[in-house]
């Protein structure tokens, strides 16, 4: 009963496959099954992204003692379909001597590079919609091209601002892309495969019963996990790190020339990316579609993923109702100081935690490893800077 | 399946056409795309040779693949560099231009 | 099927390079350039050597591309284009593709046809990384470390 719920998609599946499964030729079957696979993911994530746009201006508004938007629909939840027509109906204005084909092809290569991302990760039991070998590698190497679309959107538009936006965005994301890749390297080394699939199955164990071996529960994991939610925020500008499309400093950076349905594609571009990365710290951190505890196992594994895909990205906009800007300068010195060197000592830490056994020991090893390591780098970072008692003023 | 003659002719044609840009452009920046060219050519004859190796063979091509494309890319990098420090210096990356120590 | 695979990637990869290696507008020889790696790539994963396809989009796309762009944008004085072109270089590349053709057209054990192989795993690269070329893994180690500060020191700002 519990496994008829869970694998209902993969039956549906395969329901929909029957018609062709005995008759047609091997590859046939193969490209039919992952074009089902991108339907259903397109789906899945293009609905959740019309969903978080107005869940986002909803939650944002109430942390800031506002409703959200409310007009549209009940609780204002049609506001999406709202902004696509707006953003359908726009007129597409490109500058007259901007370099028409770059131009064209940077929002669909940031779009196409974002959705190929959402590929290799594990939605649930049987659920991930290609297994790759190398899936984490596959999943980085497809983010390090949207560096080279964003310089394509800059540089197409023929605007200093949207060159000055496509600099900065480049070299935070190149910056933190370092510690971003450096944190995952502890949980491919415990695990011993950089099979998204196998990740989430070494952390299928509990102890005690109720306690979940998740890798965020290790020091290291929890570490790594803290370093590689900041490095994900970076990567996909968002606020505190959103320099590049500033609004107050650079008018919208390198999306400054697209209007209309690009400006769109650009938008869906960025929440999509906060998707995968999101959904790539469950699966490596948070246990991916496992249960937190034994006894609630009969929940589908596609339920919990999504709890915890939501979880973190209530996070995210948590984050950026509640912290300002960071500098272009502070952003560097904290990835090249602060960020690259914790992230080596995870590495540390989990060979620690793995040698000494992976046990009480060797947590309270692993956590005294990274606790020298912090503490040493708050004394030398240290900028010294006394600042004067905080006064309010409130108006009269 | 193709054969490794018809592999083997495109690494040479991708040579080729690196070839063709190291030596006929006048720009530093393409003479780097050149070689870099010429070094993926190279690793593609490497996977070629061990994928029609008899079998059972031990992954050597795939090996000397991977170190080649990190030298490659610190190769790069270097040159890079250099053709930024030349241009600062000459205010010109045309390599015909850059001839004070002829004669 | 596997021919006509081939010979899309084979098309895809030639047509990039050949684009990067005559387009007079420098940006779009250098995004040609990109095109033409992920056609080796596509070579790679063709060819059963799947990990060395993801380093290869990995390291040439994310990297080696970026720099390249990077370095046209700080080095140009003019917009877009460059004159000269060496016509020469054509004569020279035309006479090395026709002497490789030939060599390998001469060589008769060369059309042989593949066998079924399984494609190399990660846990195996990883394997032999750390057992059999554990020294040339240290040496590229610190190869690319010497490359880093010796590029960082080219491109500092002199202090005069």
């Amino acid at each position: 009963m519990a496994d008829s719920f869970d694998q209902i998609f993969i039956r549906a599946k395969q329901w929909l496959l029957s018609p062709i499964s005995c008759r047609a030729p091997d590859w046939l079957i193969q490209v039919a099954s992952s074009l089902l696979n991108i339907a259903a993911l397109l789906g899945v994530f293009l609905t959740l992204f019309a969903l978080i746009s107005v869940l986002e201006r909803k939650i944002l508004g109430r942390m800031q003692n506002r409703y959200g938007p409310n007009r549209v629909g009940p609780f204002g939840l049609f506001q999406p379909v709202a902004d696509g027509i707006k953003m359908l109906i726009k007129e597409d204005i490109v500058p007259a001597r901007a370099d028409k084909i770059v131009h064209f092809l940077a929002p669909v290569l940031i779009a196409a590079t974002a959705i190929l991302a959402l590929g290799v990760i594990p939605y649930g039991r049987n659920m991930t919609p290609f297994i790759i070998d190398g899936g984490i590698l596959f999943f980085f190497a497809v983010g390090s091209t949207t560096e080279l679309a964003v310089f394509m959107a800059g540089w197409g538009s023929n605007n200093k601002f949207s060159m000055l936006g496509a600099m900065r965005a480049i070299a935070q994301m190149i910056s933190y892309e370092l510690p971003l890749i450096i944190t995952v390297l502890p949980v491919v080394m415990i695990v011993g495969s950089l099979n998204p699939d196998k990740i989430v199955g070494a952390q299928s164990t509990y102890s005690l019963g109720f306690v979940p071996h998740w890798f965020v529960f290790t020091p290291w994991g929890a570490t790594a996990f803290i370093l590689f939610f900041v490095s994900g925020l970076v990567e996909s500008n968002r606020t505190p790190f959103d320099v590049p499309e500033g609004e107050s400093e650079i008018v919208a950076g390198h999306m400054t020339e697209y209007s209309g349905f690009k400006y769109a594609t650009f938008f869906m571009a960025e929440y999509i990316g906060m998707f995968a990365i999101s959904g790539l710290g469950v699966t490596l951190f948070l246990g991916g579609w496992h249960a937190p505890v034994h006894f609630l196992e009969f929940i589908p594994s596609y339920a919990w993923f999504f709890v915890k895909l939501s979880i973190l990205l209530f996070i995210y906009i948590w984050l950026r109702g509640t912290l300002p800007r960071t500098r272009v300068d502070q952003i560097m010195n904290f990835a090249w100081k602060f960020m690259l060197p914790m992230a080596f000592t995870c590495v540390i830490a989990a060979a620690v935690w793995h040698y000494t056994g992976r046990g009480l020991r060797g947590w309270l090893w692993s956590l005294g490893v990274i606790a020298v390591v912090y503490v040493t780098l708050s004394i030398l970072l240290d900028t010294r800077r006394k600042f004067a008692p905080r006064t309010y003023r409130f108006a009269e | 399946m193709p054969t490794l003659s018809m592999l083997l002719v495109v690494s040479a044609a991708l040579f080729c056409i690196g070839l063709l840009a190291a030596l006929s452009r006048r720009h530093a920046i393409f003479i780097l795309i050149g070689i870099e060219m010429m070094l993926a050519a190279a690793n593609l004859n490497f996977i070629a040779f061990w994928r029609f190796a008899p079998q059972p063979a031990p992954p050597t091509g795939v090996m000397v693949a991977i170190f080649a494309i990190a030298i490659a890319a610190a190769e790069a990098a270097v040159g890079l560099a250099m053709v930024i420090a030349v241009y600062r210096h000459f205010r010109t990356t045309n390599v015909d231009q850059l001839d004070q120590l002829k004669g | 099927m596997s021919t006509v695979a081939f010979a899309g990637i084979a098309i895809l990869t030639l047509a990039a390079a050949l684009a990067a290696a005559t387009l007079q507008k420098l940006m779009h020889a250098a995004l040609s350039f990109a095109v033409m790696f992920v056609g080796i790539s596509a070579f790679f994963f063709f060819l059963g050597a799947e990990f060395v396809g993801l380093v290869q989009v990995f390291v040439y796309i994310g990297a080696v591309a970026v720099l390249i762009v990077f370095t046209i944008l700080l080095t140009r004085h003019d917009v877009g284009k460059v004159r000269g072109f060496n016509w020469s270089g054509v004569f020279v590349a035309v006479a090395v593709f026709g002497g490789l053709v030939w060599t390998i057209s001469k060589t008769k054990s060369l059309s042989i046809v593949p066998q079924q192989i399984k494609p190399v795993t990660v846990q195996r690269i990883g394997e032999l990384l750390m057992t059999n070329y554990v020294w040339p893994l240290q040496c590229v180690g610190v190869l690319l470390t010497a490359a880093l500060i010796g590029a960082l020191i080219l491109v500092m700002e002199e202090k005069s």
